[in-house]
C-alpha cells in the first residue's frame, strides 16, 4: 500500500520545492519568484477548497471566486474602517464566507447538474455587482489595503518571507484538514453522495444536510485564501470575483486531478506558471494555453495526478 | 393477531389517467415473508416505491409497527427499520464492498457529523460490515471495488447493505432479477436463512422461488389486489390462474 509511486515522488519534490523556495529567492536575489509563488500558493489554497466540494463531493460550483472577494473585502473594509488587527480581520473573513456559503448553498443545493453550476455562477456574479456598487469602498475601482493585517508582532505580513511561509502553512493546514475530512465518517458520506445519492438516502442519510455542511466548509477555506490574497496584493477589487476567476479555479482542479489531495496544488502551479511564462512570450498566450489544457483534459483523464499515476504503473 | 409490522391501507397512486396503485391494502405480520406478485405493469414497483418513500401516494396510508410513515422521507423510514434492495442494482460503484456495507452500518450508529477520525478504522463499523458480508457469502470479496464485482455478487451485496442497517422489515425488489440458475438457487437458500431473522416483503417474478419462500402471497393486477393468502390458496385461485395464463403451469406445479 505505502509503496513508492511516481505521483508521490513528484508531489514530494513539489512540496520540497515550495518549502525551499524563499531560500533560493534569497540566494539568487530573485524577489519576483517569491511574489509569484506566494500568489500561486494562495490560489492553490482556493483550488484545494473547491476540490473538496467538486472532486470529493461532486458539486460543480462555478462561483467559487466569490469567496476570494468576500475574504478580501472583509480585510479591506475593516482596514479602511481602522480595524487593522488580523485577529479580527481573519475571523470576520472566515465567518462572512461561511455565512455566504450557508445561504447560497441552502438555495443552490435544491438543484443539481447544470442548474447547480448556473445558480452558483449567478450568485457569484451578484456578489461581483454588489462589490462594484460599494461606492464607499472603491466601487468598480477596487479598494487599496494600505496596511496589511497586523498580528501584533507574532508574524509580520509585510515581510515577504514570513508572509510566504504563512500562506504555505495555511495551504498545508487546509490540505491536512481535507485529508482528515475525506477519510472521516462525514467525508465518506459526502463521497457516497457523489457516487449514488439514491442509495445513500435509502440507507438512511439525509443528503442535503451533508452536502450543505461540506459546501460551507469549502467556502470558509476559500475565504481564508481571499483574506491572504488581499494582503498579498494590498488591494481588493470586484475583479477577483469575476466568473473567469471561478473558471480558472475549476481548471486548476481539473488540471491537477479532481478528488486527489495534492492535485489542486499541482494544477495551480502548472496553470499559473504557464500563464506567467506564456504571457511573457506573446500577448496571445491564451491561444497556446487553451489547446494545452484541452490536450491534458482529453488525454490525461484524472489530470496531472492521473497521468503520473499511469506513468508509475509503466 | 397483534399489530402487524407493516400495514398498508387503501393506498392510491395515479399517473395521469392511469391508476397504478388502486386501493391497495395489505398487512405484513412480524416474522412473515410476504410476496407480492403480478404480471408486468401490475404496479409492483410503484407500490414498493410508496413503501420506501421514493413516491408519495395520493391517498391511503402506510404504517410501520403502528407508526404512520406515509409521508416520511426515505432516510427517516430507514432509521425506523425499513431497508430495501433495488430492482436495478444501486450501489456505490467506486467504493469497495466493505465500504458500501460499512456506510449502511454507519447510518445507524451515531452521528456522521464526525470530521476528523478515520472512519475506515472504526472497528465496530468494519466488524458489522464483515459480518453482513459473511452472511451473504461475500466476505472473501470485501476489499474489491464494486465495479469489479459480477452481477450476481452485486445482488448479494445489495442484500448485505440492507442487512447492515439491522432492519425490522426488508423490502426486496426482484432480488433474483438477471441471476443465472445456480445464482438464483443460492439466493433462494440465502433468503430462506434470512427470513428466520427478519420480516421480508418480496417482489419477484421468479414463481418457483416465490412459492418456495412465501408465507403469504398478494397478487396485484392492474394496480388492484385480486387475491391474498397462503401459497396453496393462491395456487388454487381461479382469478390468479386467469391473470397468469401463460405461467399457469408454474403456479400449479411447483412448490
Amino acid at each position: 500500500m505505502k509503496s513508492f509511486t511516481v505521483s508521490k515522488a513528484v508531489t514530494a519534490l513539489m512540496l520540497a520545492g515550495l518549502v525551499l523556495l524563499p531560500l533560493y529567492s534569497q540566494l539568487s536575489g530573485n524577489i519576483f519568484i517569491l511574489t509569484l509563488f506566494t500568489r500561486i500558493i494562495i490560489l492553490a489554497l482556493a483550488a484545494a477548497s473547491l476540490n473538496l466540494i467538486m472532486g470529493f463531493g461532486g458539486m460543480m460550483s462555478f462561483g467559487h471566486a466569490a469567496y476570494l472577494g468576500i475574504g478580501g473585502y472583509a480585510v479591506g473594509m475593516l482596514a479602511q474602517e481602522g480595524v487593522g488587527s488580523g485577529f479580527i480581520q481573519f475571523p470576520v473573513a472566515l465567518a462572512a464566507s461561511a455565512l455566504y456559503a450557508l445561504v447560497i448553498g441552502a438555495l443552490s443545493l435544491r438543484t443539481r447538474g447544470v442548474y447547480f453550476i448556473m445558480i452558483t455562477l449567478a450568485f457569484a456574479q451578484m456578489a461581483y455587482y454588489v462589490a462594484s456598487g460599494l461606492a464607499r469602498y472603491g466601487g468598480d475601482d477596487g479598494l487599496t489595503v494600505y496596511k496589511r493585517s497586523d498580528f501584533s508582532g507574532l508574524i509580520n505580513l509585510s515581510n515577504r518571507t514570513q508572509f510566504y511561509y504563512l500562506c504555505l502553512a495555511c495551504l498545508l493546514g487546509v490540505i491536512f484538514l481535507i485529508w482528515r475530512i475525506v477519510n472521516s465518517r462525514f467525508g465518506l458520506v459526502v463521497q457516497g453522495l457523489r457516487s449514488n445519492e439514491q442509495r445513500m438516502q435509502a440507507i438512511g442519510f439525509p443528503a442535503k444536510r451533508y452536502k450543505l455542511v461540506c459546501f460551507v466548509i469549502s467556502g470558509t477555506m476559500c475565504g481564508l485564501a481571499g483574506a491572504l490574497l488581499a494582503n498579498n496584493t494590498d488591494f481588493v477589487s470586484p475583479a477577483v470575483m469575476y466568473w473567469t476567476r471561478s473558471g480558472d479555479l475549476m481548471v486548476m482542479v481539473i488540471l491537477g486531478g479532481m478528488g486527489t489531495l495534492f492535485g489542486p496544488i499541482m494544477g495551480a502551479v502548472v496553470f499559473l506558471l504557464l500563464e506567467e511564462f506564456l504571457s511573457q512570450i506573446t500577448e496571445y498566450w491564451a491561444l497556446i494555453m487553451g489547446p494545452l489544457l484541452l490536450l491534458i483534459v482529453l488525454f490525461g483523464r484524472g489530470g496531472i495526478m492521473g497521468l503520473l499515476g499511469r506513468a508509475g504503473r509503466g | 393477531m397483534a399489530e402487524p409490522l407493516l400495514r398498508v391501507e387503501k393506498l392510491v397512486r395515479r399517473f395521469g389517467g392511469i391508476v397504478a396503485t388502486d386501493n391497495v391494502s395489505l398487512d405484513v405480520a412480524a416474522g412473515e415473508l410476504h410476496a407480492i406478485i403480478g404480471p408486468n405493469g401490475a404496479g409492483k414497483t410503484t407500490l414498493i416505491s410508496q413503501l420506501t418513500g421514493h413516491l408519495e401516494p395520493h391517498s391511503g396510508s402506510v404504517s410501520l409497527a403502528g407508526r404512520d410513515i406515509t409521508y416520511l422521507p426515505a432516510y427517516r423510514r430507514c432509521a425506523l427499520g425499513l431497508a430495501r434492495s433495488f430492482q436495478i442494482t444501486s450501489l456505490l460503484l467506486d467504493f469497495t464492498a466493505a465500504d458500501n456495507v460499512a456506510l449502511a452500518a454507519q447510518a445507524h450508529a451515531g452521528t456522521s457529523f464526525r470530521f476528523f477520525a478515520n472512519a475506515r478504522k472504526e472497528r465496530s463499523l468494519r466488524d458489522a460490515a464483515h459480518a453482513a458480508l459473511d452472511r451473504v457469502g461475500l466476505l472473501h470479496r470485501a476489499d474489491v471495488v464494486v465495479n469489479r464485482l459480477s452481477h450476481g455478487e452485486r445482488r448479494e451485496l445489495e442484500l448485505a447493505v440492507a442487512l447492515a442497517s439491522k432492519p425490522k422489515l426488508l423490502l426486496l425488489d426482484e432480488p433474483m432479477a438477471g441471476l443465472g440458475v445456480t445464482e438464483s438457487q443460492r439466493m433462494v437458500k440465502l433468503l430462506q436463512e434470512l427470513r428466520k431473522e427478519v420480516s421480508i416483503v418480496l417482489v419477484e417474478h421468479d414463481m418457483p422461488a416465490v412459492f418456495a419462500l412465501a408465507d403469504r402471497i398478494t397478487v396485484l393486477v392492474y394496480g388492484r389486489v385480486i387475491a391474498s393468502g397462503d401459497p396453496a390458496a393462491i395456487r388454487a385461485n381461479e382469478d390468479v390462474k386467469r391473470a397468469y395464463l401463460g405461467d399457469q403451469h408454474v403456479v400449479t406445479h411447483h412448490g
